[in-house]
């Protein structure tokens, strides 16, 4: 407590601006630009986690919605493993069991991988966020009149084919605002990723003030990247919004 | 042999008979009409013709193939049927072309020119010429079941089924559909039409098919039904609905 009230000092504090075009003692630039490389690792890990929590998102959200009953307890178990483990165990035992749990020579190849921290934090953020999508993609369905399928079935389309155009497309309209908010998420989620050693902008943030001392901007700069992030996918989604309306629909 | 044969189904839910040993038939070209009150079982039963709802005993066969062959091809089968609901069943986010095109081309395989050009026969057909490129939700629900019954045409369905397909009209609505449906029945289409405007009945069935209780109670040729039903149940049914 005292230690903190004499750090945080307004007389003590050097307020200093024009950090940002300070070259870093990593070496490898200004410490701006070492944030905009963090805010980049941020998007591409965010981005590649959101293409992989889709795919498997929907596939086990639609077995959600199958006829078999199978389809459902498997597809009903993987949402509740990954929903249920905190994001942070989910990226250790990923990082740190599964290694060794895998036949030894693939296991000491993960380790090797130069970028294992990049590639362990798109595999754990993008199945842990398969689950919240998958339960989206299921409630989307659902929430469809069941004359659709029906409809569907009677023009003698098979249920692959109903799916895919006829329920899948309502049903992604439906939920676009949820999974948005699922996509903000997990661009705030990324930052875990700096447990395992992903130098994305939180990483950043903090190397900068480890270096400089310039605690306030450093994560001032975070911050305001991480809002500008928010409204350019804010802005994106309501673009698409508007290019998938259907007309004379009014909401979905 | 008829176009259409239900050879004593019966189907329930749980404890709950919905169907209760059904048997009746369709002749190629033939109008049937069924009829009756609201739970008796009329949706289960056409919708059993299509193996859209799967039955527990007895048999219905469609242009000699037989439902209750678990080898059957449903979606082929359900290809040649066409089936018109009580809600339409637009999908919304297809515009009304795409509607008409979307089975023929993943389902008959035709190229897109080809089924564009069934699409906007048919449209001309049901009198909607101009609204290839609106959507669903622009039109009304007599233009929307008009739409789904040109999708349904739109397969080159050796039958047709229709759902009370005026019921979710409003009433200024309702002829508009039925004329298509008059004209349908008149160019030799096979029909089976659950509804209760007994005027349609009068002017194109070959046969009223009378259900309650999931049961068959009267199944009679169009004169002697409205002529001297000799169902009290179907009687009954008959003067309330005549009433109005
Ligand atoms: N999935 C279902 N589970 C249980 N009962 C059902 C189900 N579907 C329909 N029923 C019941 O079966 C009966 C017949 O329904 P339906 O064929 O729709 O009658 P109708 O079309 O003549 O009004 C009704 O009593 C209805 O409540
Ligand atoms: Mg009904």
């Amino acid at each position: 407590m005292e230690d903190r009230k004499r750090r945080g000092h307004p007389m003590k504090y050097n307020w200093n601006w024009g950090v940002f075009w300070e070259a870093s003692p990593e070496g490898t630039g200004t410490y701006g630009e070492l944030l905009i490389a963090g805010l980049g690792w941020t998007i591409v890990t965010a981005l590649c986690a959101w293409i992989l929590a889709l795919a498997i998102g929907t596939t086990v959200g639609v077995m959600r919605t199958l006829p078999s009953k199978w389809a459902n307890i498997l597809a009903a178990c993987w949402v509740e493993l990954f929903r249920n483990i905190p994001i942070l165990v989910q990226l250790f035992v990923w990082f740190y069991v599964v290694p060794e749990l895998l036949p030894k020579a693939w296991g000491t190849a993960i380790k090797q991988m130069p970028n294992a921290a990049f590639v362990t934090a798109v595999v754990g953020l993008g199945f842990a966020t398969s689950a919240r999508v998958a339960e989206q993609v299921r409630a989307g369905i659902q929430s469809l009149p069941a004359g659709q399928a029906m409809a569907a079935s009677a023009l003698g389309l098979t249920l692959p084919q109903a799916y895919r155009h006829v329920l899948l497309p309502r049903a992604f309209r439906v939920v676009l605002p949820p999974l948005t908010s699922e996509f903000l998420n997990l661009i705030k989620n990324t930052s875990v990723g700096l447990t395992i050693g992903l130098l994305e902008l939180t990483a950043r943030a903090r190397s900068m003030q480890e270096y400089s001392a310039q605690v306030f901007e450093a994560f001032t700069a975070a911050t305001l990247l991480y809002l500008l992030l928010n409204v350019v996918v804010v802005s994106a989604v309501r673009a698409l919004e508007r290019r998938v309306a259907i007309p004379g629909q009014v909401g979905t | 042999m008829p176009m259409i044969e239900i050879k004593d189904v019966s189907k329930a839910y749980g404890a709950f008979q919905v169907l209760r040993h059904c048997t009746t038939s369709v002749d190629k070209g033939e109008v049937v009409v069924v009829c009756g009150p609201s739970g008796s079982g009329k949706s289960t039963l056409i919708k059993t013709v299509n193996g859209l709802e799967p039955f527990q005993t007895g048999n219905i066969i469609v242009d000699g193939v037989s439902l209750a062959d678990k080898a059957t091809d449903l979606p082929k089968l359900r290809a040649r049927v066409g089936m018109v609901f009580q809600n339409f069943e637009l999908f919304p986010h297809l515009s009304i072309v795409d509607n008409l095109c979307l089975a023929q081309q993943k389902v008959l395989g035709r190229d897109r020119p080809a089924a564009e050009a069934k699409a906007h026969a048919l449209l001309a057909r049901v009198g909607l010429p101009e609204q290839a490129d609106k959507f669903p939700g622009q039109l009304s629900g007599g233009q929307q079941q008009r739409v789904a019954i040109a999708r349904a045409l739109a397969m080159d369905p050796i039958a047709m089924l229709f759902d009370e397909p005026t019921s979710a009209l409003d009433p200024e609505m309702v002829s508009e559909v039925l004329d298509v449906m008059v004209a349908l029945a008149k160019e030799g289409m096979t029909m089976m039409v659950v509804t209760h405007e007994m005027g349609f009945a009068r002017k194109v069935a070959d046969r009223v098919i009378f259900m309650d209780k999931g049961e068959i109670v009267e199944d009679a040729k169009k004169a002697d039904f409205f002529g001297n039903t000799r169902n009290p149940r179907a009687q009954a049914f008959l003067s309330k609905i005549l009433q109005h």
